[in-house]
């Protein structure tokens, strides 16, 4: 086991609203340096949450609300860029679970799915809804694959592979996964399946 | 039944088909790996009691953590003592892994995605992943090449093999006459202005048409190198005589090159062969390019006005950019101007770039550096002089690496600086806190440094 098992998440959403928020926002290059994965939420959308001194800034990404909140709501194309696994592994260190936008990029979708971090692609309407009413109380519910907004807002769906869905849910990663497949290796490689001539 | 060539090389390496309730087991031919992002993947395999299982298949070197100065005893000025450790522990780890190197002593260390090619490791019909987003470059040779995250480079150190869904498919056409003085890297950034930095988001695009059959290796890696910023991970172009000749002799060249060349030759997309979406563009349309926003999609023509700002996000981009709608791109004042990256960092690129700057002068107060991508690539601009040419000019020939395109070995920008920039990305910080970052070509980013302006190379008679 990897990471804590997702299933529910009910929390205040925390709203970025810029669109295309790439990697290198998330996590600028600069901490890109350490060899483990620890700390990194500290570090996460630095540029926006500190000064030049190293003093914080008042973005939301520093106050009480910000960092309690569990579910992110981002403009469109969210995680473009660069395919830094620091990227999600600050959000998920800062306490994030679910990110939401109209669109997330390929490269973060599936390294958000390797750390317990669910992406959800919503539909435009909920999606605009969410930029529109910051910081209300919302519930991810990966088992109906339903996202429950308050008020008036609506349930909507979003779609998720049963494989990423299964994983999430119980909690493992796919190395298992994947080293359950030897057989199937060894006879591949035994084909000369692959390419390469040297 | 007919195919595309993404098809092609896909089902040439599937270990365990794609179901509804599981992903495809994807065999990888060939894995790169660096200093950034491998150590936690190192880490797992270890914690997991794991060894790696192809170190054959597996080939590493230094690049994004490294200085590109080297001090006066010999010593490197790294920016951090931890980027010097993760130098260290990328070196230990691939002793310790028997995985075949290139660090400092190397003449192939370099960009990632400069090596692979020089080497000859890149080859058509491959599969080949990096943990680096850049990947795309070897699509290229016609192989399937994309980035991927630690994680999975943990999973194909141990399996030499990933899981994904097969992706969709999106043909990129361009036919027709390129204008004279139009470059690889123009027709890359007009082909993301016109789709968008999302817009191949889910799909492995093909790039099809005269220009990149008439195209050199170096401009077919430099237009695969940016499919990822228009959101697709990989992008190809078919192998083809160009290829198979810029890989003969190269150190990991099939011993039996005639027979390679000829299986490589059916790697093409079948007549009829259907994709997901098609995109055409005339050759004929296409300008040398400038970004003026903050993401590789905010391209214009370098003879355009700065476009109004159809959303707020365009806005603030402009804001940040401290340009101003109805202005002229070219003209704007600059501070530094970097020529290099995986992008633009090859012998053919720095040839276009000295021969703008031959005999020229950089404008006073723009600092300019020139970062070949891989030590042999120095040699070989050395023997031609290139380098004598670039410091006569005023610019400053450093070690190879990644350097200011992501700036994490301390080569950044001033808050505030104007940087013409021959790399990928033009994100906020990029380059540094507050720095602004206009893309182009090495001919335009040459040109730009000699009038201290953004300036179209054209204007120095250059030609594609």
């Amino acid at each position: 086991m990897s990471f804590q098992p997702l299933t529910k998440v009910t929390s205040k959403t925390l709203v970025l609203t810029a669109t295309n928020i790439d990697t290198d926002q998330i996590m600028p290059a600069k901490f890109l340096s350490m060899t483990t994965k620890a700390g990194l939420g500290e570090h996460v959308f630095a540029n926006l949450r500190y000064n030049a001194d190293g003093s914080e800034t008042d973005h939301i990404l520093n106050t009480p609300a910000g960092k309690a909140s569990e579910i992110l709501v981002a403009g469109h194309n969210f995680g473009c860029g660069s395919s830094r696994e620091h990227a999600p592994w600050g959000l998920t260190d800062y306490g994030i679970r679910v990110v939401i936008s109209s669109e997330v990029a390929d490269i973060f979708r599936t390294n958000s799915l390797k750390n317990g971090l669910l992406p959800i692609i919503i539909e435009k309407r909920a999606h605009d809804w969410l930029l529109d009413n910051p910081g209300v109380e919302v519930t991810v519910d990966l088992d109906s694959c339903e996202v429950h907004l308050p008020r008036n807002g609506g349930t909507y769906k979003f779609e998720i592979d049963d494989f990423s869905r299964h994983c999430l849910m119980e909690g493992v990663d796919e190395m298992g996964y994947l080293q359950g497949q030897h057989i199937e290796l060894d006879k591949f490689e035994k084909n000369q399946g692959g390419n390469r001539n040297s | 039944m007919t195919q595309t060539l993404f098809d092609k090389v896909w089902d040439r390496h599937i270990v365990v088909p794609e179901t509804t309730a599981n992903p495809a087991t994807l065999y990888i031919d060939l894995h790169l790996i660096h200093e950034v992002t491998s150590p936690q993947a190192f880490t797992e395999l270890k914690e997991r009691g794991l060894e790696v299982r192809r170190p054959d298949r597996t080939l590493a070197t230094i690049d994004h953590s490294t200085p590109t100065r080297v001090n006066a005893d010999g010593s490197r000025p790294y920016v951090t003592p931890q980027a010097e450790t993760q130098v260290e522990t990328l070196l230990a780890n691939t002793k310790a892994h028997g995985i075949e190197t290139h660090g400092w002593d190397s003449e192939h260390r370099g960009i990632v995605h400069v090596m692979g090619p020089e080497l000859g490791a890149t080859q058509p019909g491959m599969t080949i992943v990096c943990g680096d987003s850049h990947t795309s470059t070897h699509g290229a040779f016609g192989a399937i090449a994309f980035g991927i995250g630690t994680t999975q480079v943990g999973h194909v150190l141990a399996n030499q093999s990933i899981l994904m869904r097969k992706p969709k498919t999106m043909s990129i056409e361009v036919n027709g006459t390129l204008q004279t003085g139009v470059t690889p890297k123009d027709v890359i950034l007009a082909i993301i202005a016109e789709i968008g930095i999302g817009g191949g988001t889910g799909y492995a695009l093909e790039y099809r048409g005269n220009v990149f059959r008439e195209m050199s290796m170096d401009g077919r890696m430099t237009v695969c190198n940016m499919s990822i910023e228009a959101g697709a991970r990989c992008g190809m172009v078919a192998p083809d005589q160009i290829t198979f000749d810029y890989i003969e002799g190269r150190k990991f060249a099939p011993a039996d090159y005639e027979a390679a060349c000829e299986d490589w030759a059916s790697l093409t997309t079948d007549d009829g062969a259907i994709f997901d979406k098609v995109v055409r563009i005339k050759a004929e349309d296409i300008s040398p390019m400038v970004t003026y926003g903050t993401h590789p999609g905010m391209g214009i023509p370098i003879t355009e006005v700065i476009p109004a700002a159809a959303s707020d996000a365009d806005q603030d981009a402009l804001d940040y950019m401290q340009l101003t709608s109805g202005d002229k791109i070219a003209g704007t004042t600059v501070d530094k101007v970097f020529i290099g990256s995986c992008t633009n960092s090859r012998l053919e690129d720095l040839r276009a770039a000295a021969a703008i700057m031959k005999g020229r002068t950089v404008a006073q107060g723009v600092t300019t550096i020139v970062v070949p991508g891989s030590v042999i690539t120095k040699f070989q601009a050395e023997e031609e002089g290139l380098d004598k040419i670039f410091t006569d000019a005023g610019a400053e020939w450093r070690e190879a690496g990644c350097s200011m395109c992501l700036g994490m070995n301390g080569d950044i920008g001033a808050p505030g600086d104007l940087v013409v920039s021959t790399s990928n990305r033009n994100f906020m910080g990029r380059q540094g806190p507050g720095v602004r970052t206009v893309l182009a070509s090495p001919e335009t980013a040459a040109a730009t440094a000699i009038h201290g302006v953004i300036t179209d190379p054209r204007e120095f008679g250059a030609a594609a």
